[in-house]
């Protein structure tokens, strides 16, 4: 088939001329060159040990992969040069695996260039358009098939079509509304709305799991904390801390720009929830001079001393903050919960 | 009165002046004894106070102000304690080579005795910090308690730290051109130092909110952290998707490429082997 192409290929032009006096010709396809190892056949069993050497080695570094994976001690460390030190195991793993998956691809690539077959089999290219008969018929059809629905005529038909396509898409916002049910009143409020004037709820440092007093806050400092009676080891704890989680910090209280934020914390103790309200991560890059919070995730950036109003980034709120106050014994509670929803906003948020 | 001057010499004034006199010594003693033992205690530390005064005002006075009461160009140092001295001069943050919005770690100029009396100085200015003794920062040397420790301050770790440090203690940005340093290399007691003071833009973690135990966990965290053999494969900083990512978009990828197309461009002909 080959040997005839260049010719017919030629000839799909149609014309003499073309061939004649143009000075870019159509080449053709060169002439077909074989390969060493077609023509000469011990180059080709020399070419056909080497792919099967190349799959053997593959096959030899599987073995190793599970010979090593039985013998080697995890704890094992080595030193190998360029490395350093580095565990036994994990390099001789790596180092087979890797063997072995590169020697079946060399081998499948060495395969193909050397021994399978080098014919080209050029596939050509064609305009993508029908030809002129064609495309008139269509036209033709078209306007033919518009005079008789008598679209242009009947506005009716026109503008409730036009309104039934238009709201065709609104099925689907339907089908994906289904996807889930709305959040409902489940980010309306965090654990600390169990917190009440007669039963206030303590505020438990994560590190030690015991309450604090004011005066452990000092200037400066960071603390993290969580209601009292929510323990680590509880099933739902993960899905509690995503909402109920604070950062305290203290500053000096004519520093607190914000007067209802200093009215909400005690003696310039002020604690804000450590979710963004961008998208929910942890937030807790305090920068103690500044008293700024930093979001890793997007850059929103919140100043605490101004009650967390939103500096930079795209954070749509302030943090919500929760106010604090003492009870008889000294130690730091809560009364109740936040004012607004702690994280991310959501349609049904209240503001 | 011609009475009284006739007998001036009554023969019992000598014993009424001797009593006198020893009631006075004996009180004068009593009052001024104390103090002075006292400061013969701690002649020393005045010393190391009054040498820490003069390597202050020629290294330290310029910026803070001759009394350590704060200028225009650095906070006051009143009731900063000696933990932060130590650990500000110790690691070479100061004195500071240029204002900024941080000021970075640098190759220290001062040996650890006058560091040691910079910071009696600083420290008889108003109570703070007291830099700590090996036995409050230094881990366990005990293999067992010393895992247990790990563990336990892996935890604290990630709560209180790896927001800013990064989860193996790289470091990593913060606003406006400040930064979190890595950890990798920090003297123990720098680390406990810097949760004690809270230096620069850090948070502190005083021992009313994170006892001495936990900052000692801590310690081992990134002690171990740091001598952690590598586990095999690259660790590319262990700074996260960021470079995995531009790693394996920029070399994976492109050595991919590179071997698709040699692949193909190269076929092996006769003429050419
Ligand atoms: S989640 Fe905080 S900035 Fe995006």
């Amino acid at each position: 088939m080959s040997e005839n192409l260049p010719e017919a290929h030629g000839a799909s032009h149609g014309t003499d001329v073309a061939t004649h006096g143009d000075p870019f010709a159509d080449p053709g396809l060169p002439a077909h060159e074989p390969r060493r190892t077609d023509i000469d056949e011990r180059a080709a069993k020399r070419a056909e040990r080497q792919v099967s050497l190349l799959f053997v080695v593959s096959m030899l570094a599987t073995v190793g992969f599970i010979a090593s994976y039985a013998s080697i001690d995890a704890d094992k460390i080595v030193y190998i040069f360029p490395l350093g030190h580095v565990s036994a195991l994990n390099f001789a793993l790596g180092m087979t695996l890797g063997v072995a998956l590169f020697c079946i691809g060399a081998g499948a690539v060495h395969w193909a260039r050397t021994l399978m077959s080098d014919h080209e089999l050029p596939a050509e290219r064609h305009p993508i358009e029908a030809d002129d008969d064609v495309r008139n018929d269509v036209i033709e059809q078209f306007k033919t098939g518009a005079a008789e629905s008598a679209f242009g005529r009947r506005k009716m038909i026109r503008n409730t079509l036009i309104g039934s396509m238009a709201l065709v898409p609104l099925s689907g916002v339907v089908l994906l509304r289904d996807l889930g049910p709305l959040p409902e009143k489940k980010l309306l409020h965090t654990g600390w709305v169990e917190a009440t004037a007669n039963k206030p709820i303590k505020l438990v440092n994560m590190n030690t799991d015991q309450p604090m007093k004011p005066e452990d806050i000092v200037q400066g400092s960071l603390t993290f904390a969580k209601p009292e009676g929510l323990e680590e080891s509880a099933e739902d704890f993960q899905q509690k801390i995503a909402k109920d989680a604070l950062m305290l910090i203290r500053i000096a209280p004519e520093d607190i720009k914000d007067t209802k934020s200093r009215d909400k914390g005690f003696e310039g103790i002020l604690a804000y929830s450590k979710i963004c309200t961008h998208v929910g991560c942890p937030i807790s890059l305090y920068e103690q001079q500044t008293h700024h919070a930093l979001c890793p995730c997007h850059q929103s950036t919140f100043d605490l001393a101004d009650g967390a109003r939103v500096i930079f980034g795209p954070a749509g709120h302030p943090l919500p903050q929760l106010k604090i106050t003492t009870d008889e014994q000294g130690f730091l509670v809560a009364t109740g919960d936040f004012d607004e929803p702690v994280g991310p906003s959501y349609w049904e948020r209240p503001r | 009165m011609k009475k009284l001057s006739a007998r001036r010499r009554h023969p019992l004034a000598a014993v009424v002046v001797l009593l006198l006199a020893l009631a006075a010594t004996g009180g004068l003693y009593a009052a001024f004894a104390p103090a002075e033992k006292a400061q013969a205690d701690s002649s020393a530390q005045s010393l190391a106070i009054d040498e820490g005064k003069k390597l202050f005002a020629v290294g330290c006075s310029s910026c803070h102000g001759l009394n350590g009461q704060g200028t225009s160009d650095g906070p006051s140092l009143v009731g900063v304690g000696s933990a932060a001295v130590d650990f500000q001069v110790g690691t070479g943050r100061m004195p500071a080579q240029q204002p900024g919005a941080q000021v970075p770690r640098k190759k220290n100029i001062y040996s650890q005795a006058e560091i040691d009396q910079l910071a009696a100085y600083v420290a008889s200015l108003g109570p703070g910090p007291v830099a700590p003794d090996s036995k409050q920062y230094q881990p366990s040397d005990d293999p067992v308690t010393n895992a247990e420790q790990v563990a336990k301050g892996g935890e604290l770790f990630r709560t209180n730290c790896a927001q800013c440090h990064n989860f193996a203690g790289k470091g990593g940005a913060l606003t406006n051109g400040k930064y979190a340093p890595s950890l990798e290399g920090v003297d123990a007691k720098h680390i406990y130092e810097a949760m004690q003071t809270g230096p620069q833009n850090m948070p502190s973690f005083p021992d009313t909110t994170m006892p001495e135990e936990q900052k000692r966990e801590i310690v081992a965290f990134v002690r171990h952290t740091n001598d952690e053999p590598n586990q095999g494969g690259l660790a590319l900083g262990s700074l996260g998707p960021v470079t995995e990512g531009l790693f394996g978009w920029i070399f994976g990828l492109g050595t991919l490429i590179v071997i698709a197309i040699w692949v193909a461009a190269h076929t092996t002909k006769a003429k050419k082997s």
